[in-house]
């Protein structure tokens, strides 16, 4: 009997440790491998492939006796069997820090395929796959790593970006607490593709075991790499320093303000050098690219958005979670098909995608595809991918204001309509919500927003106005 | 116990070294004194007002120590949605745990969610998050 339990973030908080130290001391030996990403079900106990959970600990004499019902394969729980997994095909069946298990599971193939390859068809490669940066702006991954490999220079540094700040995501804590040697083996390739020797994987603070995780797995698997070094280092609780100029002034030393661009990162970055600034999600998803080749990736998707997107399904959600799928599924589908609707069983009154800089949406809208162009042609933004559901108890007015306040807590104070203009927002809507000159001050609030939106260095200011408008024109009965 | 300038030897080969070496030095300190502030300009041939700027600029830092244990608790929407708002008076009507919020832990499916130390805790309601406090 092997019994199999998630060691990340989401299981240990559920109780895994207690679950599986229960295990031991009835005897039973004990795998900690990671997350599916059900987490409604964690903590998740797999023993021979059958699936139990949420497993509590005076649950776990009945299950090793057999006499507890279980959720049957959990390869064929539809919420996995439905998804098209490709940079999480691993999960739930490693061992995270074990490299013997990532050999068996293809690790390390994409590596060698580049190396064979060379590093123009490398970045080639990374082109034809038509992978967008998986981080919120959806740049083309080929390109931004074409015009680090053409610029001159002796040094250059591949910088992934590791500070998921979103509300509603975590699918880079998954990978990083999961399967972090193909984290690791995708900034090798980047390194090798554009003559980088450095890499820099910048983590929040926020996520202790990711930064254990991945510490152990470069130390693992520096000979594999070689001569490309990967350091982690790490955030101390600033948002912005997910924005990615703000992050190099981070890991400079420096306060995390937002740099203005030009220059762009990939020819003046990290100590002005040439550098590769990737969303953990997209170096994630190059190792399945070099090993399957460009058009296999490219094979799934939707107009413009190729390949797949690790969809994270939270907030008020029966069935939470990772669901990674090929772009264009609607959010009706994510929300009611796949989440199963609200975890309160009251009804959904409109979910956030994208995090704190995203558009609310209700659900007349929910026919959206999931692609980058139609969500920008409904005033939303696919961002990193997150879907966050509300159920009908919640006050959007409040919702906005807290918009505005999260960007005032955050900003980094560099450019006025950020630093003031978010400020000015708690206030006006703070009278919105007592009653006074309602109409006066919802003009304001557009007006404000307007500014932010065009005069704004960078996306905390420039897309504060997404949630704080959707809200006001979605649910105008909430500010009145 | 290291010092700071055990701290500061032991990140002299890193380029852009000052955040590491401050997280060391509010990890063994609790805080980052004036003194360790002009102890690292010092080191790093950086001015005072240089380190003071950076450490003023990150959450994580605190000039002086709290004495009190803390928790922090996600505020983000996520948790908002969960009904972590309805925890928030458990909170205020205490004053031995420092409660902080903090935006996003990465549980979103999962919250509402906490932290101790490096202790994470998910699934609170308000008979958990007060069994949580009392036990700090």
């Amino acid at each position: 009997m092997t019994v199999r339990i998630s060691d990340d973030a989401v299981a240990i908080a559920c109780g895994a440790d207690d679950v599986a130290s229960a295990f031991i001391a009835a005897g039973v030996a004990v795998e900690r491998v990671s997350s599916w990403g059900m987490h409604w079900l964690e903590p998740l106990v797999d023993i021979d492939g059958i699936g139990y959970g949420p497993v509590s600990v005076d649950q776990v004499a009945d299950i090793i006796k057999g006499n507890t019902p279980s959720l049957g394969r959990i390869e064929d729980h539809p919420f996995i069997a439905n998804q098209t997994r490709l940079t999480f095909a691993r999960a739930g069946k490693t061992r995270p820090l074990s490299l013997d298990d990532y050999y068996a599971s293809d690790g390390w193939l994409g590596l060698a395929r580049a190396r064979e390859m060379g590093a123009q068809a490398t970045i080639d490669t990374v082109m034809t796959s038509g992978l967008r940066g998986r981080g919120g702006a959806g740049f083309p991954a080929g390109i931004k790593w074409q015009t680090v490999a053409r610029a001159s220079g002796e040094k250059k540094y591949i910088v992934c970006n590791a500070d998921e700040g979103d509300s509603a995501t975590f699918a880079d804590r998954m990978v990083m607490e999961g399967d972090p040697f193909m984290l690791i083996e995708g900034m090798a390739i980047a390194g090798f593709a554009v003559g980088a020797d450095k890499g820099y994987v910048y983590i929040r603070s926020e996520y202790p075991h990711a930064i254990a995780k991945m510490e152990a797995a470069i130390k693992l698997s520096a000979h594999l790499v070689a001569p490309f070094v990967v350091e982690v280092r790490v955030g101390a609780g600033a948002y912005i320093c997910g924005e990615e100029t703000s992050l190099l002034n981070s890991l400079e030393g420096k306060r995390g303000e937002v740099r203005a661009k030009p220059p762009l990162p990939a020819l003046e970055g990290l100590f002005g050098k040439p550098t590769i600034v990737n969303n953990v999600l997209t170096l994630a998803a190059i190792p399945w690219v070099l090993q399957h080749g460009g058009e296999a990736y490219a094979a799934f998707g939707a107009g413009r958005s190729r390949g797949t997107m690790p969809i994270q399904i939270a907030g008020n959600v029966k069935h939470g979670g990772l669901y990674e799928v090929a772009f264009g599924i609607t959010l009706g589908e994510l929300v009611h098909d796949i989440g199963g609707g609200t975890a309160s069983g009251r009804p959904v009154r409109c979910v956030q995608v994208g995090g704190p800089l995203g558009a609310y949406i209700p659900p007349a809208q929910f026919h959206l595809p999931f692609d980058y162009e139609a969500f920008a042609a409904a005033d939303a933004l696919i961002g990193h991918a997150g879907v966050n559901i509300f159920d009908d108890t919640v006050d959007m007015a409040q919702m906005a204001r807290f918009a505005m306040e999260f960007c005032a807590v955050e900003s980094c104070g560099k450019c006025t309509p950020c630093r003031l203009g978010s400020t000015r927002g708690v206030e006006t809507l703070d009278q919105i919500i007592a009653g006074k000159n309602v109409d006066a001050n919802l003009a304001l609030i557009a007006d404000l927003s307007e500014t932010m939106k065009f005069g704004s260095l960078c996306a905390l200011g420039g897309f504060t106005p997404y949630p704080v408008m959707s809200a006001i024109k979605h649910f105008p009965e909430d500010f009145r | 116990m290291a010092t700071i300038a055990d701290i500061l030897a032991e990140h002299k080969d890193k380029e852009g070294p000052l955040l590491p070496v401050l997280h060391d030095v509010q990890k063994m300190f609790g805080h980052v004194s004036e003194e360790a502030m002009r102890e690292i300009a010092q080191a790093l041939n950086l001015t005072r007002a240089e380190v003071y700027g950076v450490v003023s600029f990150y959450h994580d830092f605190r000039k002086e120590a709290e004495p009190r244990p803390v928790l922090k608790l996600c505020r983000s929407e996520a948790c908002k949605a969960r009904g972590v708002e309805a925890l928030v008076p458990i909170a205020d009507n205490q004053s031995r745990i420092k409660v902080e919020a903090i935006y996003c832990l990465g549980l979103c499916a999962v919250g509402p969610s906490a932290m101790v130390g490096e202790k994470v805790y998910a699934r609170l309601d308000g008979a958990k998050f007060k069994t949580l406090l009392e036990a700090m």
